[in-house]
């Protein structure tokens, strides 16, 4: 009985964090993708100067791969620590 | 008693920070007073040298835990730090801003390509082999691929591939540290890379992961502050702004209008006119061979005969054997050297490539190709960092699953910090030589022009030649090789030579970090995985770590003499690098994690898979080992044979683990265990 509730719970855990993995990489690929296959379309507009496909490129993506990995560790704490106590 | 040991290292790198801007204040105030440049060079490379043997000396170990993983107790921040270093390496540093002033654009690859990376590490890999807690990446794999023999197989495949794609890496970098050591002391190319070599070996050989940890921290202040302190400067020269990520935004507009100008410059256009012409020249001889061939030997013997019959001056005479002697000897030489004459006027007959501008190209075709492999590099970058053996040992180091995630945080931040300048410094750079240097008379260039043109007089770095004979130099005059650019940056923005001899320490500090990270990575996949799981696992801990050191000692003289030889065709392939550690490692290690499904059979037929579609495509495309370009899947360059690595090795490891039996529980213990928090 124990066990088994030991066994969800682990998986409960491991779904949300799977969850926030997806989640992360989706945005990752679209930031990815998206900067670099219609950076000819981007690059009419401009951001403080910048033609925005260059800026995405040089800049804009870079900061969202940060924010990316910063977001996963703190919401991976989050969850850690909601489910240690009990694993 | 952590929180004072993070204090404690605070205060060591605080004060040596310190130190260093001392160091700087004192070279400079020398400076003035008249030192010659060759010492501050040599005064450079000794502190520096010296500074990374004490942090050695003082952290050797013989403890296997210290050795291989640093007692797993580096602070989140500092370990971000040392991966930082560990990651930037000499193409980074030195070439990196180079590519991106020749390339535009399209050279932002590299950027994206280097730092997207990180959030694979982070969220597919790191905190998994963090609570695996063991000490090299082969342990992962044969643990989680185990089998009848411990996972044998498995471990010698993935130690196969951290050699392979290590060695070519650690071989560029020696490479590089001879090179800016011989430029920068006047010291011949080979003892330049044996001095380097020392430094490497009194900080790794005596302290393992420990002592490479704390000597890379240092190393990543020196990096930081070498990349920096021009940019800082040339972005308050020409942005009237200090902080160059942004400054550049508003020279980059100028930069396009300049362009344009030059572009429509009846003097620029007169120029690559005359390449035009020299193309031409040379298309018609390559056509008219082999009686061009006989036609302009006769021509160059007559004419030393008749500079010897109107006793010329001794000077013309040795101007005239020499052009006798360079002669191509026979006429499939001279077939390849007008060949390569002819592209080569015929590239720098072209208008120059508007910097912002994404895959400039003739036709949309074209442009679709340039996209399509940019896309295809990006890719295998990425791939290619989350699958690093020296980065990924780096997940092994710190006190905690959490830390390790937040380390890739700080890693990625620190090398934001450098990755985020070099598109900046490129710009400002390309603004300054643009504006200042176009334009101005040949008779007033300044002198560190002549100075970079005459080091290495088979490959200038930098050419200038007045081709239309104006007196005036024109854009298309002007030759840069990508590796000068962050090695001169200094003398362009006027900065006094001390700055320049930073900027070398910088760059040496780039090269040795990461060296150091992958001879430990190879030393540790031959002394760990091979030596002790394989050979003699009743080995004593002391016989471990000693076998380890003596074999780091093997490896990098090995390496320093495949550097010593100047091998043209491994420094070329070091980017390839990227797609084979991709192709190999990565489905394993990510499947491991992700897939309970995943069997031993399934990662030996992936990780033979990949490699070997990605070697055969390398070989079959790539000019340099053999191949031939019109061989090309889908347009995509040898470089980025990754592409279908990885799908491949994923899609061999995916079908072969549907056809074989499940793994057995002791795996899937193992995979629930690093999947469950840490308590």
């Amino acid at each position: 009985m124990n066990d088994t509730r030991l066994q969800a719970l682990r998986n409960e855990h491991w779904r949300q964090a799977r969850n926030l993995t997806a989640g992360l990489l989706l945005l990752w690929v679209a930031t990815v993708f998206g900067a670099v296959f219609f950076a000819r379309e981007l690059s009419g507009m401009t951001l403080f100067g910048w033609p925005l496909s260059f800026y995405l490129a040089a800049q804009g993506a870079l900061l969202v791969f940060l924010a990316i990995i910063g977001g996963y560790a703190w919401r991976m704490r989050v969850l850690d620590q909601r489910y240690r106590d009990q694993v | 008693m952590k929180r004072t040991f993070f204090q404690r290292l605070s205060r060591y790198y605080l004060l040596f920070t310190g130190g260093f801007g001392c160091f700087l204040l004192a070279l400079a105030m020398l400076e003035k007073e008249g030192m010659p440049r060759v010492w501050i060079g040599y005064l450079f490379m000794l502190a520096t040298i010296t500074l990374y043997a004490f942090i050695g000396l003082v952290s050797r170990t013989s403890n296997v835990a210290e050795y291989y993983v640093a007692g797993r107790r580096v602070p989140a921040l500092f370990n971000g730090m040392a991966t930082a270093a560990d990651w930037i390496s000499a193409a980074s540093f030195i070439s990196l801003a180079g590519t991106l002033y020749l390339h535009g654009f399209d050279g932002l690859a590299y950027i994206l390509g280097w730092t997207g990376g990180y959030c694979l590490v982070a969220l597919l890999i790191a905190p998994y082999l963090r609570k695996f807690s063991q000490y090299t990446i082969p342990d992962f794999l044969a643990a989680r691929y185990g089998g009848p023999h411990h996972g044998r197989i498995v471990r010698m495949m993935a130690v196969a591939a951290t050699i392979i794609v290590s060695f070519t890496y650690v071989v560029a970098q020696i490479y590089a540290v001879g090179l800016i050591a011989s430029r920068f002391t006047g010291v011949d190319f080979s003892v330049g890379i044996f001095l380097g070599l020392a430094s490497i070996l009194v900080c790794s050989f005596l302290g393992g992961m420990r002592a490479i940890t704390w000597t890379q921290v240092a190393q990543y202040i020196i990096i930081l502050i070498a990349f920096l302190m021009p940019a800082i400067w040339l972005s308050a020269k020409h942005g009237g702004n200090p902080v160059p990520q942004v400054a550049y935004g508003k020279l980059l507009p100028q930069l396009s209008a300049r362009e344009h100008a030059l572009q429509h410059d009846p003097k620029e256009q007169e120029v690559r006119r005359l390449y035009q012409q020299r193309a031409a020249g040379y298309a018609a001889k390559v056509e008219g061979l082999p009686g061009t061939w006989d036609a302009g030997r006769f021509d160059a013997q007559r004419q030393l005969d008749a500079v010897k019959q109107r006793n010329g001056t001794l000077l013309e005479i040795r101007q005239a054997e020499k052009t006798l002697l360079a002669y191509p000897k026979t006429v499939e030489e001279a077939a390849e050297a007008w060949e390569a004459a002819r592209r080569y006027y015929e590239q720098r007959a072209l208008p120059p490539v508007p910097h912002a501008e994404p895959f400039a190209a003739s036709s949309a075709q074209a442009s679709d190709i340039k996209r399509n492999n940019f896309l295809a590099l990006v890719f295998c970058l990425m791939v290619g960092t989350a699958a690093l053996p020296h980065i990924l040992m780096r997940a092994y180091t710190t006190p905690s699953v959490h830390e390790t995630r937040v380390s890739v945080f700080w890693t990625l931040f620190f090398v934001l910090l450098i990755y985020l300048t070099i598109p900046a410094l490129a710009v400002m750079v390309k603004y300054d030589v643009y504006t200042a240097m176009v334009g101005s008379k040949f008779s007033q260039l300044p002198t560190w022009v002549s100075y970079w043109a005459n080091v290495d007089r088979a490959h200038p770095l930098i050419s200038i030649a007045d081709i239309n004979r104006d007196g005036i130099v024109q854009l298309a005059e002007i030759a840069f090789d990508g590796d000068v650019l962050v090695l001169a940056t200094p003398e362009i923005a006027g900065l006094p030579y001390v700055i320049s001899g930073l900027v070398a320490a910088g760059g040496l500090a780039a090269a040795l970090s990461t060296a150091d990270g992958l001879l430990l990575a190879i030393s540790n996949a031959l002394s760990h995985d091979i030596y002790y799981q394989t050979v003699d696992p009743h080995a004593s801990t002391q016989k471990r770590v000693t076998i380890s050191k003596l074999l780091l000692l093997a490896v990098a003289f090995i390496a320093a003499y495949a550097a010593s030889t100047k091998p043209a065709d491994i420094l070329s392939l070091v980017s390839a690098a990227f797609s084979l550690a991709g192709s190999t490692l990565f489905p394993a290690l990510v499947l491991g994690v992700f897939w309970r499904r995943a069997t031993r059979q399934g990662a030996v037929a992936g990780m033979a898979i990949g490699f070997l579609v990605c070697v055969y495509y390398m070989l079959h495309t790539n000019p340099i080992l053999g191949g031939n370009a019109a061989g090309q899947w889908f347009q995509i360059a040898p470089v980025s044979a990754g592409v279908f690595g990885v799908p491949a090795g994923v899609l061999a490891m995916v079908i072969v683990s549907w056809l074989t039996p499940p793994p057995g529980k002791d795996v899937l213990a193992l995979i629930d265990h690093i999947r469950t928090p840490e308590a």
